[in-house]
């Protein structure tokens, strides 16, 4: 975008072509803007830093300074997190849970959006409107009802019943996100499909889900975050059930006023938050990418 | 099938320009094939499925609500009451649920203000901050710092919740240990989330740290997309930087910074999660209690369903609302004349 600026055009509107220099003031600007966004940074990972060191040290450490380093970097406060506290058990069912319905999310929504985008019928409109009423309807209200319907399907405290749920939530941001996607994809490649004798399955699943796929990768990290940082639907209907990791990290920081073992509490936030910010940082370029994407929408 | 029909007429048109008289007749005798297997299993599967899965967990459990509010359900007893109103005129006399409301509207005017205008500041910062010769240059390295400003939208509210209350710990905390370490003493063993008058901006805090960086990327790719011929004219124009931000930036990103708005207060008229990680309670004198806290006490703790439902058609009614008047204050200061740029 800003390589444009210098065209030729640019520069005859004035008789020397300017050279990019520096004033004074635009040194005072650039420090200025550069301390303000150190400070921001600063503030984003002390909090981060502290934590992670804080996982490696005992509870009379802790409280003897909050910035003298850990005696001894030893794991045991992982240890202690992962096993005794349930941690590392919870983060296996976040990650079925998680991955299963990211996948079926993925499917029928692709789906969903795409018969939505592509084809008039009768209702179309109306079922549109009723995808994006779910976006702005607050989850709390569907919490008791949603409560009952899954007692009385048997699916209370189960896994596949967090599954469904999880997909019918992420359900409507997916669609509409997905629908504009599907529109903007020229009708030429359908027809070409159909006239070399693809039927409506075959055209959706070899010609148009491959090219939907920048629009499917941005939409699936968001629902990732979105399901993985999930708290009130878990509390709410898989209470007695096998815990995830955000539920199982909010019952070790509850008891946590009885039997105090901060360092292990410290630890089991950091093998919440590590895994996830290496992924982002391995993939913050297309994520950068997916956010920008979505405005233009 | 009436779906194919109107997709041909819209193409027979586009043909009908450049192929006259007869051509569009035959296009439309070749497409019109009988309802096939095919097409029948494909619309089942392709719209059935998702719905049916939409329409049972989302749109039948948000119906009934509305049902349950009117009825004195406690759950588990088969009876159900109607009783009219009742409920509403309970949750308007209740002190707490009314302290918890005037919390959450404290929260809807606070939370978006400050979270947009911290990430614009910053957004701006990153994209204009460059030299004010040449083209429009963001400052140097300026990805690294939107980088680890994104840091705290990848971590679980609960985890930024616990991580926080830990950092505010009266004793063993890292912003007493910053404090007292710069001299500070009077905040030795200072309780930050234990005081009426610290509670609520602690907490807030929490929230505007965990939500800058989102945002802050949301406006650098809305900046981004303005031409950038435009800032150059300003500039050639003599406009300096903070009149640049305010005439020409924010006016063009103002959809952006209204869907931020809307976000950021929906959220402000949940957010459960912060509040309960934080103080689980209701904080010292229900100072940090929200709605979304007591609707799920009263639910899942007292077993009041009717009652609890009640509470969330109120919370929803407050979501409509509130995005209702931001669309208008955006439209009356007169939204649609820029968007279209």
């Amino acid at each position: 975008m800003t390589t444009k600026v210098s065209t030729p055009e640019m520069k005859s509107l004035h008789f020397q072509p300017r050279t990019p220099g520096t004033t004074p003031g635009d040194k005072v600007v650039g420090a200025v803007s550069h301390t303000a966004l150190t400070i921001w940074t600063l503030i984003v990972i002390l909090p981060l830093l502290w934590t992670f060191m804080s996982s490696f040290k005992t509870s009379s450490e802790i409280f003897a300074s909050p910035f003298a380093l850990p005696g001894e970097w030893k794991l045991d406060n992982y240890v202690k997190a992962w096993s005794e506290a349930g941690i590392g058990s919870a983060f296996l069912n976040s990650v079925i849970v998680v991955a299963v319905a990211l996948v079926i999310v993925m499917v029928l929504g692709a789906m969903c959006a795409y018969v939505l985008a592509r084809y008039t019928f009768p209702g179309s409109r109306a079922i549109y409107y009723l995808m994006l009423a779910g976006l702005t309807f607050p989850i709390f209200l569907a919490m008791v009802p949603l409560f009952f319907v899954l007692k009385n399907m048997g699916l209370l405290n189960t896994l596949p019943g967090l599954i469904l749920v999880y997909v019918g939530f992420a359900l409507p941001f997916t669609v509409f996100f997905l629908f504009s996607f599907f529109k903007s994809l020229p009708h030429e490649i359908t027809e070409a499909a159909a006239l070399d004798g693809a039927g409506e399955w075959r055209t959706f699943f070899q010609v148009m889900l491959p090219m939907a796929k920048p629009g499917l990768a941005s939409v699936a990290i968001f629902n990732f975050l979105g399901l993985w940082n999930q708290f009130l639907i878990p509390v709410s209907i898989n209470a007695a059930g096998p815990r995830v990791l955000s539920q199982e990290l909010a019952a070790f920081a509850g008891q946590m006023g009885y039997a105090v073992d901060y360092g292990a509490l410290f630890a089991a936030v950091s093998v919440t938050v590590i895994p996830v910010l290496i992924v982002y940082v391995i993939f913050q370029r297309q994520l950068q990418g997916s956010v920008s994407q979505g405005t233009s929408k | 099938m009436t779906s194919v029909k109107t997709q041909q007429s819209r193409n027979d048109d586009g043909l009908a320009a450049v192929v006259p008289a007869k051509a569009p007749l035959q296009v439309v005798r070749r497409r019109r094939k009988p309802l096939t297997w095919d097409k029948v299993s494909f619309f089942a599967v392709f719209l059935g499925l998702p719905l049916a899965i939409y329409l049972l967990f989302v749109i039948w459990p948000f119906i009934q609500a509305f049902g349950y509010s009117l009825t004195d359900w406690s759950g588990f007893s088969p009876n159900q009451n109607f009783i009219g109103l009742e409920n509403y005129v309970k949750i308007f006399t209740d002190d707490i649920f009314m302290k918890a409301m005037s919390n959450n509207i404290l929260l809807v005017i606070f939370l978006p203000i400050i979270t947009i205008i911290l990430s614009l500041v910053l957004a701006s910062l990153v994209t204009v901050g460059g030299s004010s010769k040449g083209q429009i240059k963001g400052l140097r390295n300026s990805s690294f710092y939107r980088v680890v400003s994104f840091f705290p939208y990848t971590i679980p509210a609960v985890a930024i919740g616990i991580m926080w209350g830990q950092i505010y710990d009266p004793s063993g905390g890292l912003l007493n240990g910053i404090l007292t370490g710069l001299g500070l003493d009077q905040f030795k063993d200072f309780a930050w989330l234990g005081d009426k008058n610290t509670a609520m901006i602690a907490t807030m805090f929490v929230i505007v740290w965990g939500f800058v960086g989102f945002y802050m990327v949301l406006f650098v790719a809305g900046i981004k997309g303005i031409p950038a011929e435009l800032f150059e004219a300003a500039r050639i124009d003599g406009a300096g930087r903070f009149r640049t931000a305010v005439s020409i930036t924010i006016p063009l990103i103002r959809d952006n910074i209204q869907t931020a708005y809307i976000y950021m207060g929906i959220l402000a008229l949940d957010a459960f999660v912060y509040m309960a990680a934080l103080n689980s309670g209701g904080g010292p004198d229900n100072s940090t209690l929200v709605m979304a806290q007591q609707l799920f006490f009263t639910a899942f703790s007292k077993g009041q369903f009717g009652l609890a439902s009640a509470m969330g058609v109120v919370l929803a009614i407050a979501t409509l609302i509130f995005s209702g008047l931001v669309f208008l204050v955006n439209r009356l200061t007169g939204g649609d004349k820029d968007v279209s740029l």
